[in-house]
């Protein structure tokens, strides 16, 4: 396949070092200029103009107590909501898409339908069908945050799916898993022995991604009276619009490093960096 | 090799009987008989959709049998799942699981078995150094060559000493010449452990120069089974002629048990033909060239190595290869004679005028 990419006169080279950092610097002003907008809102002084910290200090000596606690608690909420959503893409979507991969093969054109399905509809739409459910649902369950993360398992599938269905094409996932059973594993070590390692990266990226889209879902929570991080924001930044964005950027900040400890714990085997430094160094 | 290797499979004695499998109505064996020695080395061998590989995959257990019985020792092996099977298995597909070295990927199977660490490890060592692969403990999958990888899942099959080692294609993917090579040393490794071993093949030279036994399997049964020689001298059926060994194949008359190929009378390999037209095959070293005999023109020749492989236009328009020694080099454009060496050919009734 790299053949024919080479063969095409070019076009598939890397990009020289200059296209390289144009590229990247485009790319970084397009996140860059609302976070540093952002930062020197909260950063003015007022009517007289200039900038100080003020608003900063104020919110940490006040230690998030009082008005700003509620948004604490929400950043609690949406955290469990986002390893809630996790689990379930990795203990029910997981095993489903290696299941029908390997013995029902017929089934995945309707699997990916159904996985993708939740992208094209909005999510207010999707909210409508889930009020009448989420009555059931806390009937049975009670209203605690944490049931958000059942619809949650919804809207993040097509995102979880098209990373794990891409690692799952790449990966002979079929004679793996026979010579694993001639080896004399069950399924539940072919499982988690020889198919979770290969398929790491997927599902890391699909974790990731469902992360994302639950730190910062809105409209759901909101519809179904849920309190999660974005609502909180919301309900503070219609009394002090500073002090939300402020809070916004904490969110970005913690986002960002809940992220990084996600990749590194998924990167951590030394051999796995080692693989990647050599194939590097092969291509 | 450590001393618990050497008997490996020895006295394992496997039996198909009346093995059907169908896939969505389609037959890929139908009434499936084959019975492997204790240490017999036994190639499946047959075209694409012949269901050689179907075969092996039932023994494995990575297929379920529609009818019939597989038994191993005697005891039935139908219902158990593949992973109690005990078989070592060698795939087509390079089959290493990419997240481990080749050391931890042949201690895979041992580490399923509970063997402790340190067993695992100079078992696993060992199992590599009969693979010549000693020091290629802490390679990766993509660090290793079609071939040594094979040589790896080799290893892998063989360490926890399984009754059976199944081999489904696993040279297929490599090379002309490490092919050879590699198949010289599984042949080796083979006999040392004693081993039964059901190896799947589309290549006649792969199963011939290898296997004990030879099995030729056309549409999910088995035409023919015997050795190498066997096969090769008389083979049971046209099929069987075609298939193994490049056969030439003309028309003929079979009168009083024999049969006439172009003037020349020649002995049949089942002598209970009945008279009247047929085909006849006839082995390319069968055929020389001769003083006399049927004429024709040198369409092309071709340099082998140790011989030579000519094709003669005849006057009715038959191609017939000949293989003779490299010192005769006939120019294309040649006018030349053919005879035969006399070796009993099999023959088959010919459709046209079979009354």
């Amino acid at each position: 396949m790299s053949g024919g990419l080479r063969m095409t006169g070019g076009v598939a080279h890397a990009p020289t070092r200059g296209v390289r950092a144009l590229i990247l610097g485009i790319i970084g002003l397009v996140f860059a200029i609302p976070i540093v907008a952002m930062v020197e809102f909260t950063l003015r002084k007022g009517l007289t103009g200039g900038y100080d910290f003020s608003r900063w200090l104020a919110l940490f000596q006040s230690g998030f107590t009082g008005p700003y606690r509620p948004v604490l608690v929400a950043l609690g909420n949406s955290v469990a909501l986002a390893i809630g959503t996790v689990a379930i893409v990795l203990l029910l979507l997981v095993p489903t898409m290696v299941l029908v991969h390997l013995r029902f093969p017929r089934l995945r054109r309707m699997l990916e339908i159904i996985c993708i399905l939740p992208i094209s509809i909005p999510a207010i739409v999707l909210v409508v069908g889930l009020a009448p459910v989420y009555a059931v649902v806390a009937r049975l369950f009670g209203s605690g945050v944490w049931t958000l993360a059942l619809a949650y398992g919804i809207t993040v599938l097509p995102y979880a799916y098209r990373a794990i269905q891409s690692n799952l094409d790449a990966v002979d996932v079929r004679t793996m898993s026979e010579a694993g059973r001639t080896l004399g594993a069950g399924w539940g070590t072919i499982l988690l022995r020889v198919l979770l390692p290969n398929l790491r990266r997927g599902i890391l990226a699909g974790a990731f991604i469902s992360v994302a889209v639950v730190l910062g879902e809105f409209t759901i929570a909101s519809l179904l009276n849920r309190v999660n991080l974005q609502t909180a924001l919301v309900v503070v930044s219609k009394n002090d619009p500073y002090t939300a964005v402020i809070l916004s950027l904490l969110a970005l900040i913690f986002a960002f490093l809940l992220l990084i400890v996600i990749g590194r714990l998924g990167a951590r085997r030394p051999r796995t960096t080692r693989r990647r430094s050599i194939t590097k160094g092969l291509s | 090799m450590t001393q618990q290797q050497a008997p490996a499979g020895g006295g394992t004695v496997v039996e198909f009987r009346g093995v059907v499998k169908e896939y969505s109505g389609q037959r890929a064996l139908s009434g499936f008989d084959l019975t492997l020695q204790a240490g017999e080395f036994v190639a499946l061998l047959g075209p694409s959709g012949s269901g050689k590989t179907t075969a092996l995959r039932v023994l494995a257990g990575l297929e379920t049998t529609d009818a019939g019985t597989i038994t191993i020792n005697g005891a039935d092996v139908s219902g158990l799942p593949t992973s109690k099977r005990d078989m070592g298995m060698v795939f087509q597909a390079y089959s290493l699981f990419p997240h481990l070295s080749a050391g931890e990927n042949v201690e895979f199977g041992l580490r399923m078995r509970k063997v402790d660490a340190e067993e695992r490890r100079s078992r696993a060592r060992a199992a590599l150094a009969l693979v010549e692969l000693d020091g290629y403990y802490d390679r990766f999958a993509h660090q290793l060559s079609g071939g040594q990888q094979q040589r790896v899942a080799l290893a892998r099959a063989l360490v926890t000493e399984p009754r059976v080692l199944l081999l489904d294609e696993p040279l297929s993917a490599l090379d002309a010449k490490v092919r050879v090579q590699l198949r010289e040393e599984i042949r080796r490794i083979q006999t040392d452990l004693g081993i039964t071993t059901l190896f799947v093949t589309h290549d006649q030279d792969e199963a011939l120069a290898v296997a004990d036994r030879v099995a030729v399997m056309r549409a999910g049964n088995i035409e023919q089974v015997g050795t190498p020689e066997d096969l090769y001298a008389r083979p049971a059926s046209p099929f069987v002629a075609d298939f193994v060994g490049l056969s030439n194949r003309v028309p003929g008359v079979v009168r009083d048990g024999f049969v006439h190929v172009y003037g020349t009378r020649l002995p049949l390999v089942d002598s209970s033909q009945a008279d009247g037209d047929v085909w006849v095959f006839l082995r390319p070293e069968d055929v020389e060239f001769a003083d006399d005999g049927v004429s024709g023109v040198v369409s092309t020749s071709s340099f082998l190595g140790s011989l030579r492989r000519t094709g003669v236009r005849l006057d009715d328009g038959t191609i017939l290869f000949t293989q003779h020694n490299v010192h005769l080099r006939p120019a294309v454009g040649e006018q030349v004679h053919l005879g035969f060496t006399g070796a009993p050919v099999s023959v088959e009734s010919s459709p046209r005028l079979v009354a």
